[in-house]
């Protein structure tokens, strides 16, 4: 699994311009699922199964977009001034390096900063591609980069950018890859414009009309020095995050109890996650027409919005074994 | 006959936070029952109830809202034996120190929120409130106990009893929208007693406090032709004594703005002054703060209205409200259903320029 | 990189930029939640020619015009007809009025200016404390919304009540060049839109969407997108133009879009990632043409493509605006050539528009 994930990562798709990711992912579902098709947006949405005794209409959905930085004007000299595509931190950028959906790349940098206890704004950054003046300059206003980062293997941790969300689109290619029988008609979705407000999860349910709705996502943990997520009860290495809640939704108590049940009759470790602030494709799935009971089954992440994020690769795996087990057996929700 | 102080005070005593609202489902549920004609509930958990009309098919649909969800916390980790803790829905943090509360755990839990010496939290906190990811809640429990009967995830709620207050009033928490629960309640036993054509749905909705996915989902169901939020406004009282305040115990709050239907306001306004209840002007700008936001853009746009009870000390577990301003809520609901003729929607709600 | 469509390639054009139905709509006040004097001069407009025309729950009016063609693409277009502006909240002694604001308006552009109260348009002013008053430490401050009233005048507690909308009291009027006008975001786009109403375009079925409350939510957009359920949608609006000087004489980086410098295709903004399809279509269309055309610069903002793109399962979307000055002001300004141009490249791009756009996948 860790090629793909490599492959997934290391391919450049900010939010709104998802095409290489979904084009690397469609080449690895087409043949394990009954149907592929592209929706208005551009989410990929695979079906496999059909729904028999017991078996209900479920959605999972994992992001292909990774957050970026648009082009919003091209100095005299050459230099490209940008905005940003999602949640893009100041301090994450200063010396990082980019690469625009044309192959273009090049490096942030920072203005000298005259009031160094302000967080700069990124109207103070600019992106140097090497060229020396406008005319020369490949790129142009409103041309999409992603962070450039290559994918890094330290045995159990794997590090990367955009493991938000790569390593859950991964996770669900490889459950439909084990998925051997199931009673339930799934729908795999690789949705785009997560990053921007959930944009294409929104449209994408109510394409489907799921009866339950599992987002496949990154959550923070609390195991690092002076986490920004304070005493937050989740850890890397102990297994995928059951999410109770987050900044925007409340998960189905019901779906809750399922996947604990799922978990423990399996063996699988799980942790419980409470996250405050950050939200993912569940919690606009859930207001779809009339209501979707919805859940994400999360994978602990450290560093997210970095071009340096770190997942545990057993947790990867654990969760990859608790969607196949939760998605064979048949779901009853009262 | 359902008698309203008894009938709020056990409501407000059932817990029911926001996506957890089964409890206080169930209590409602039961006095809705004898008064429907089928009772469900809905995929995000809210409940449906539907009191058919005597008019001829096909009927027109009045759906009327109120959010039974609660605002609280939930335990977010466990510290030797202490539970650290976030907030569900808007909690002012400076509200809970010495609060008592009940930890929804493995078992009902009754436990103390508290506000740590200062020698024991950043320096920045000697005279300044302590935000709640500093406060604690103790179960008086020794921690190896703490930790087999709470986890993350598990609910808080508020453990303030209700209190009588002269004049007819009630303090206690959650009478944000409790209170507008047993109002649309008072409507349904009402509405026993008389002839509507309309059909009527009375939703107690689940999630206002935190994603307002009641409001957003129960209308695509059951496609009303006219939705009606009941909520809760702010009364006048130490703090709070500008426009967006009303006197309490003296009428119901009538909702103006973007967010309601204008010939709806003038219905329900001229209705009022008809029937002599006292109401307010409730002018909202923007946005009504209230599920109307949500059932206005349902599908293809519903003609929504609010109304609002006044309600002393928001989202603490002494909000107070008077038992005749819920009484007159009910009373006006009921009246306006009872005169929706089965033409409303085509002579009234699609005129667009008398409506002033 | 899509085909050419198969379009005639002589198209017609509209011969002129209506101002004078400008002028009439700029003038009306029509403020987030109460459009009424809007919709009424929309009606008026539009009811003779229109096929269809249905004002829904919150108060837009949808247009339908049927394509002169079979299985047309269903085009939805979509210009609002509200500005943001002021409620009177409180009423107190000798015609004064508390008000808040509605929609996005910044405190400094609200104080000294005439206004208008309701369709009536009476009267008042927001003044403010005398200088005489003041000190310099206060007049380091904003001065605070809640001391700021709307003056009616000594009688005037008879002539409005609270609940009524006011908007600035401008006058439109045509100054060379430049166009000037309270509310030219969104007036803009309504009177482009009735001009389009009235001369479809005879290849694709014309949704036409004149929106209620864009400026606190797109929530008219919302609605009328999935009661259309169109193939693709176009939002007309006005953005601002902010192509002045730097106080320090630095290269101005940040100026949006430029007056002068034609109607504004938006990639991105805050609201919208722009179908890159539709782009394509707008850019080769205006260049094809030989009309000129600006990139929006990505950034804050958004427009009613905010909550059509995400209806149903879906609509590829894309946003077309005049460059104004001084949005969200009670003066803007736009160049009259730059409508003239935005209602020619709409006209012509929409002619030469089929289904070959949006066959393969958003890439």
């Amino acid at each position: 699994m860790k090629s793909l994930i490599q492959k997934l990562v290391e391919t450049v798709g900010p939010s709104g311009y998802e095409s290489a990711v979904r084009d690397v992912v469609r080449a690895e579902v087409e043949s394990l699922a009954d149907e592929v098709r592209v929706d208005p947006l551009g989410s990929l949405v695979a079906r496999k199964g059909s729904k028999g005794q017991d078996g209900l209409r479920i959605m999972l959905s994992a992001h292909m977009d990774e957050i970026g930085v648009i082009a919003t004007h091209i100095d005299e000299n050459g230099f490209v001034r940008f905005t940003n595509i999602g949640g893009v931190r100041p301090h994450t950028l200063n010396g990082g390096r980019v690469r625009f959906t044309n192959g273009t790349r090049g490096v942030i940098f920072m203005e000298r900063q005259d009031a160094p206890d302000r967080l700069p704004g990124l109207d103070q950054f600019y992106i140097d591609i090497g060229a020396s003046n406008r005319q020369d300059c490949p790129v142009r206003v409103g041309d999409v980069a992603a962070f450039d980062r290559p994918f890094l293997d330290l045995g159990d941790r794997l590090v990367s950018k955009a493991m938000d969300d790569r390593i859950s689109v991964a996770v669900q290619i490889e459950t439909l890859r084990h998925l051997k029988n199931t009673p339930h008609e799934l729908y795999f979705v690789f949705s785009v414009q997560e990053e921007v407000g959930l944009r294409g999860a929104q449209p994408a349910a109510y394409g489907i009309d799921p009866e339950i709705g599992i987002s496949v996502d990154v959550t923070a943990t609390g195991d690092i020095p002076k986490s920004p997520f304070g005493k937050m009860d989740v850890s890397l290495g102990k297994g995928p995050a059951i999410k109770i809640r987050d900044g925007r939704m409340l998960s189905d108590p019901r779906l809750v109890t399922l996947l604990i049940e799922t978990a423990s009759r399996a063996g699988l470790p799980y942790q419980l996650e409470v996250l405050e602030g950050g939200t993912t494709d569940a919690a606009a799935i859930q207001l779809v027409r009339a209501g979707v009971p919805s859940i994400c089954v999360s994978i602990p992440t450290r560093y997210i919005h970095s071009p340096s994020e770190m997942v545990d690769y057993r947790d990867v795996q654990n969760a990859v074994h608790l969607l196949v087990e939760l998605l064979s057996k048949p779901i009853k929700l009262d | 006959m359902i008698e309203l102080n008894p009938f709020l005070k056990n409501l407000i005593s059932l817990p029911g936070l926001s996506g957890y609202e089964a409890p206080v489902r169930e209590a409602i549920a039961e006095a809705w029952r004898p008064m429907v004609d089928e009772l469900h509930v809905s995929r995000m958990g809210s409940l449906h109830g539907l009191r058919r009309g005597q008019g001829a098919e096909p009927r027109r649909r009045i759906l009327i809202a109120t959010h039974m969800d609660a605002i609280g916390l939930m335990v977010t980790s466990l510290v030797e034996g202490f539970l650290c803790f976030t907030e569900v829905g808007g909690v002012d943090p400076r509200i809970l120190p010495g609060q008592p509360v009940l930890v929804h755990g493995r078992r009902l839990l009754p436990g103390v929120v508290l506000q740590p010496p200062e020698y024991l939290l950043p320096p920045k906190y000697s005279d300044r409130p302590v935000d709640m990811e500093y406060l604690l809640i103790d179960i008086g429990l020794p921690p190896a106990e703490v930790a087999e009967l709470v986890r993350p995830g598990d609910l808080v709620s508020f453990g303030q009893q209700p209190v009588e207050l002269s004049g007819e009033a009630l303090g206690g928490h959650t009478l944000d929208n409790r209170a507008s629960v047993a109002a649309l309640t008072h409507c349904l036993e009402e509405l026993q007693h008389v002839h509507h054509s309309w059909d009527v749905w009375a939703v107690a909705t689940a999630q206002e406090e935190e994603t307002m996915a009641g409001g957003f989902t129960s209308p695509v169901e059951i496609r009303p032709d006219i939705a009606v939020a009941v909520d809760v406004t702010f009364a006048k009282g130490p703090g709070a004594n500008d426009h967006r305040t009303f006197p309490l115990g003296k009428g119901v709050a009538i909702g103006w703005g973007p967010n309601i239907h204008p010939a709806l306001h003038k219905a329900f306004k001229d209705l009022a002054e008809k029937l002599d209840i006292p109401t307010h002007l409730d002018v909202m700008p923007s946005h009504s703060g209230t599920d109307a936001y949500g059932m206005q853009v349902v599908a293809e746009g519903i003609p929504t209205m609010v109304l609002s009870i006044p309600l002393r000390y928001m989202h603490t577990p002494v909000e107070v409200v008077a038992l005749k301003d819920i009484a007159r809520t009910g009373h006006l609901l009921a009246e306006f259903i009872a005169r929706l003729q089965p033409d409303f929607v085509e002579k009234t709600l699609t005129c667009w320029e008398e409506c002033e | 990189m899509t085909e050419k469509s198969s379009a005639p390639s002589q198209v017609s054009s509209l011969d002129t930029a209506p101002v004078d139905l400008l002028e009439k709509l700029s003038n009306a006040v029509g403020v987030s939640g109460d459009e009424s004097e809007v919709r009424n001069i929309v009606l008026e407009q539009v009811k003779p020619c229109a096929e269809q025309v249905k004002i829904d729950a919150l108060g837009s009016v949808l247009v339908t015009r049927q394509a002169k063609v079979e299985n047309p693409l269903r085009v939805m277009l979509a210009a609002h007809m509200d500005e943001v502006g002021f409620m009177l909240v409180n009423k107190e002694e000798g015609g004064l009025f508390g008000f808040e604001r509605v929609g996005g308006l910044d405190v400094r552009q609200v104080v000294g200016k005439p206004v208008w109260v309701g369709k009536k348009h009476i009267p008042g002013v927001i003044g403010a404390r005398p200088i005489h008053f003041t000190n310099a430490e206060e007049r380091s401050h904003i001065i605070p919304l809640d001391t700021l009233r709307i003056d009616l005048g000594p009688g005037g507690g008879d002539l409005a009540k609270v609940g009524d909308r006011a908007t600035f009291a401008t006058n439109f009027e045509q100054v060379g060049p430049t166009l000037r006008g309270k509310a030219l975001d969104d007036r803009l786009g309504v009177a482009t839109l009735i001009e389009l109403v009235k001369n479809p375009p005879p290849n694709i079925e014309l949704l036409a969407a004149f929106t209620v409350q864009e400026e606190i939510g797109a929530r008219g957009a919302r609605v009328a997108a999935h009661a259309f359920n169109p193939d693709m949608a176009i939002a007309i609006d006005a953005t601002p133009a902010n192509d002045l000087p730097a106080w320090d004489e630095t290269e101005n980086a940040r100026y949006n879009t430029r007056l002068g410098a034609g109607p504004a295709i938006y990639i991105s903004d805050a609201g919208t990632l722009s179908d890159p399809r539709l782009v394509r279509w707008l850019v080769e269309n205006a260049e094809e043409a030989g009309i000129p055309y600006q990139i929006r610069q990505p950034g804050s903002g958004g427009t009613d493509a905010g909550a059509i793109h995400r209806q149903r399962a879906g609509v590829p979307s894309i946003s077309l605006s005049v460059p104004v000055r001084g949005a969200h002001t009670a003066i803007l300004q736009a160049r009259l050539e730059d409508w003239k141009n935005l209602l020619a490249l709409l006209y012509t791009a929409l002619q030469r528009l089929d289904r070959k756009w949006l066959e393969l996948e958003r890439r």
